[in-house]
């Protein structure tokens, strides 16, 4: 370490530095105290409920339905009314301006729904507000355009909708995936039941409003809420033409092997363990900040998340020590807080899951590092966390962890570098830090992921196909080729 | 007196060679006897294909157009022979034809099937096809050429590495197929194939860990039970068209990969 590293050791704020607190205001958002099914365009009441709680404070928000077999086949019914009815034979211009209309309401009332949110989903304020509401109406507006031009991005292939879409999506970025599933499926003219995660159900039920206020017509956009179970049931519906899931890769193949021999169009989007490489030449502070943005990025609840770092040898020190610094920064807490960098995990479940494999970490030999900071009592929390002297066999480099936890390796070769990168069944992203153009672009070849960040991470368009390699999944959402999954062709 | 010709033992194509099957066993088929391909012929079949799939993948387009066009060469001069092997001279000549169509599509599937994406913010970003893998195919019993020139080519033309098992009622195509290869430009590895029982050999090779994509265009009446095992490993399942061409074919033998950069000085 050189000297000018040495002095710059302690925290760059002093460890009693206090912030005012800065909390959005929550009486924006006006929740019921219980929620039924959005099916055909009417509420249902539930037969069933279960309570959504708030994570960071485990207290409750709403009673939510807990959707059977028989809803799902009212909502798969009146999907299947709705597209023979009417939608599929809808002019496409008009289907567009429906999808204008959607992601214009989703602007004027995006700070609500960043509240909503955060409040359901532990998330910091200012990644709802700055990241996944204008992201959410972005692709509305982008899939909007596509409504009435689909001839031109398949040319010579007669597209036409497949028919009613089953959509199940995540707890990480509940409104954005739904919208990354919603907008493309809309678009080409198909109909749709989605059913929100289990503990963030709360910002797709808010979304049926803005359906309402659209006037989209009744049941082309159907929401049933639930565990598993009501996913599962979705799933085996014979009246389902298409299944789209984004979630963990067990799960994912377990839906690919329900649906062995029966036709229906599927694509996934599961997990990951990108690594995220950083070259001796890379501008260090730079990196540091993509490294920071790539794993505590919304407490690391993010598939594509940089998990695995690798370092170059000769830079390790100085990297590492500049990363350590930065992470005393992060502000842990209260997620509608403004200044909260690093918000709540997202249920008692996840929090146990980042801890077993932490754990797992700590066993297997690698060195633990974590920031002083305070956890707040109530709720569920884990504090930013480096793992060092990681080897490629421990569970921390092998499984995803969907927290704020980082496995440091390193390497000396760009070789060695992709060699390491490409040891994971996984294959949603990677990151690579270099100042240098051709290699750039030689690690984006040898990298088997599907998408590559170059001195980037983490970003995200409409406009931008996303999804995986190998055990990652398959198909794209985002762009031409995130219409595909939900077009036949002659 | 007449001559006693000599005949052909028919054996497996692997890694660019010609073992016999491990299992010792053959079967009889159109008059002769064909290796009866095992587990572990299949498992040496995917490991020679994953050995050749990065030099492959990593060849230019347009040097992997002309490798797949001499395979059209070297099939042209062998006309009469396959015409006795398939359904007939028109057979022949389609599959000829047709990978010469598909030799052609190798430098032009990345921008007909990728693109540049306008992002909303200060970025390069675009998306390129790229190769799966190691594909397995379970080739169409008929037409016995053309039905395997149609999944091959496409799987190959985009940079894939293939384990093909051949028709089992009509082997003899794709073993003779097998010396076109071996004697062209392509790699030893890239294209393995095994003959055998395909109830066998199916789905050892839908729920093999390292094969990619599956394409079980003719997997006739046991679909459901080999995508059921594709799903191990999340494979691509594609359902090919058995003696067709189309650039969406190769694409579904494909990934895409979007790359991003930040724009600035």
């Amino acid at each position: 370490m050189t000297e000018l590293e040495r002095t710059h050791d302690r925290a760059p704020v002093p460890a009693s530095w206090d912030y005012a607190p800065a909390p959005e205001a929550r009486d924006l958002v006006q929740l019921r105290e219980r929620y039924g099914h959005f099916v055909g365009g009417e509420w249902l009441e539930p037969r069933e409920t279960y309570t959504t709680i708030d994570p960071s404070s485990e207290e409750p928000l709403a009673e939510v339905g807990q959707a059977t077999s028989e809803e799902v086949d009212l909502a798969v019914g009146a999907a299947r009314d709705a597209f023979e009815n009417g939608w599929s034979g809808l002019a496409p211009a008009e289907r567009a301006k429906y999808l204008y209309r959607i992601a214009r309401i989703l602007q004027e009332r995006s700070r609500e729904f960043a509240v909503l949110e955060s409040l359901n989903g532990g998330k910091p304020i200012r990644e709802s507000r700055d990241v996944d509401l204008p992201l959410s109406a972005a692709h509305f507006f982008y899939y909007a355009g596509w409504a009435d031009k689909l001839e031109y991005a398949f040319p010579n292939r007669k597209p036409r909708p497949v028919g009613v879409a089953g959509q199940i999506v995540p707890w990480n970025f509940p409104l954005l995936m739904l919208s990354w599933k919603i907008a493309p499926a809309l678009a080409t003219g198909n109909t749709v039941v989605l059913k929100p995660a289990e503990t963030t159900p709360l910002s797709a039920l808010l979304f049926a409003d803005v359906l309402r206020q659209a006037e989209l017509p009744p049941g082309v956009v159907n929401i049933l809420t639930g565990d598993g179970r009501t996913g599962g049931a979705l799933v085996k519906h014979p009246g389902v033409d298409k299944i789209a899931f984004t979630g963990s890769t067990e799960v994912g193949k377990s839906i690919q092997r329900e649906l062995a021999g029966t036709g229906k169009r599927l694509t996934l989007e599961l997990g990951g363990k990108a690594a995220n490489i950083i070259f001796d030449d890379a501008a260090l502070d730079q990196a540091v900040e993509g490294i920071v943005n790539g794993i505590y990025f919304n407490q690391g609840h993010v598939c594509c998340a940089g998990s695995r770092l690798l370092v170059q040898e000769s830079i390790y020190e100085p990297l590492i020590g500049k990363l350590k610094r930065r992470l005393t920064t992060l502000r842990v807490g209260d997620p509608l807080d403004k200044n909260t960098d690093v918000g709540a995990i997202n249920s008692q479940q996840q929090l146990d899951k980042i801890k077993e494999l932490v754990a797992s970490g700590e066993e297997e030999g690698a060195e633990i590092y974590q920031p002083p900071c305070r956890l707040p009592e109530k709720g569920y929390w884990f504090a930013p966390t480096v793992f060092t002297n990681v080897a490629q066999s421990y569970r921390i480099a092998q499984e995803e962890i969907f927290g704020p936890v980082l496995s440091v390796l390193t390497f000396r070769t760009p070789d060695e570098a992709v060699e390491k990168a490409n040891n994971t069944p996984f294959g949603l992203s990677a990151g690579v830090w270099t100042e240098k153009g051709s290699r750039i672009l030689a690690m984006a070849q040898q990298l088997r992921a599907g998408v590559i960040w170059a001195n980037t991470f983490n970003r995200f368009d409409p406009a931008s196909p996303f999804g995986g390699y190998k055990e990652s999944g398959f198909g794209r959402e985002g762009g031409r080729h995130g219409l595909e999954p939900y077009l036949d062709f002659e | 007196m007449s001559r006693l010709p000599v005949q052909k033992t028919y054996k497996l194509y692997i890694g660019g060679e010609f073992p016999r099957s491990e299992s010792g066993r053959t079967y009889e088929a159109q008059g002769a006897n064909v290796a009866r391909g095992s587990r572990k012929d299949v498992r040496d079949a995917v490991r020679a294909a994953r050995a050749a799939f990065p030099k492959w993948a990593a060849l230019t387009a347009y040097n992997r157009g002309q490798v797949v066009y001499r395979i059209a060469e070297m099939l042209e001069a062998r006309r009469a022979e396959f015409a006795k092997l398939s359904t007939g001279a028109a057979e022949v000549e389609r599959s000829i034809d047709r990978l010469v169509w598909y030799a052609g599509w190798a430098d032009k599937l990345a921008q007909v099937l990728g693109s540049s994406n306008p992002v909303a913010g200060p970025y390069f970003n675009f998306t390129v096809p790229e190769p799966t893998g190691v594909v397995g195919i379970v080739a169409p019993e008929e037409p016995p050429l053309a039905g395997l020139v149609s999944r091959l080519a496409p799987a190959v033309i985009g940079g894939n590495a293939v384990v093909i098992l051949a028709s089992e009622s009509s082997p003899l195509a794709a073993v003779e197929l097998a010396e076109v290869l071996a004697t062209s430009d392509v790699p030893g590895g890239v294209v393995n194939l095994v003959t055998g029982h395909r109830e066998e050999l199916a789905p050892i090779l839908a729920g093999h860990m390292d094969v990619n994509a599956i394409d079980l265009a003719g997997a006739d009446g046991q679909a459901e039970e080999l995508e059921r095992l594709a799903a191990d490993n999340v494979k691509r399942v594609v359902h090919g068209a058995r003696d067709d061409q189309s650039p969406w074919e190769i694409a579904a033998f494909l990934d895409l990969k979007t790359v991003w950069h930040p724009i600035g000085v």
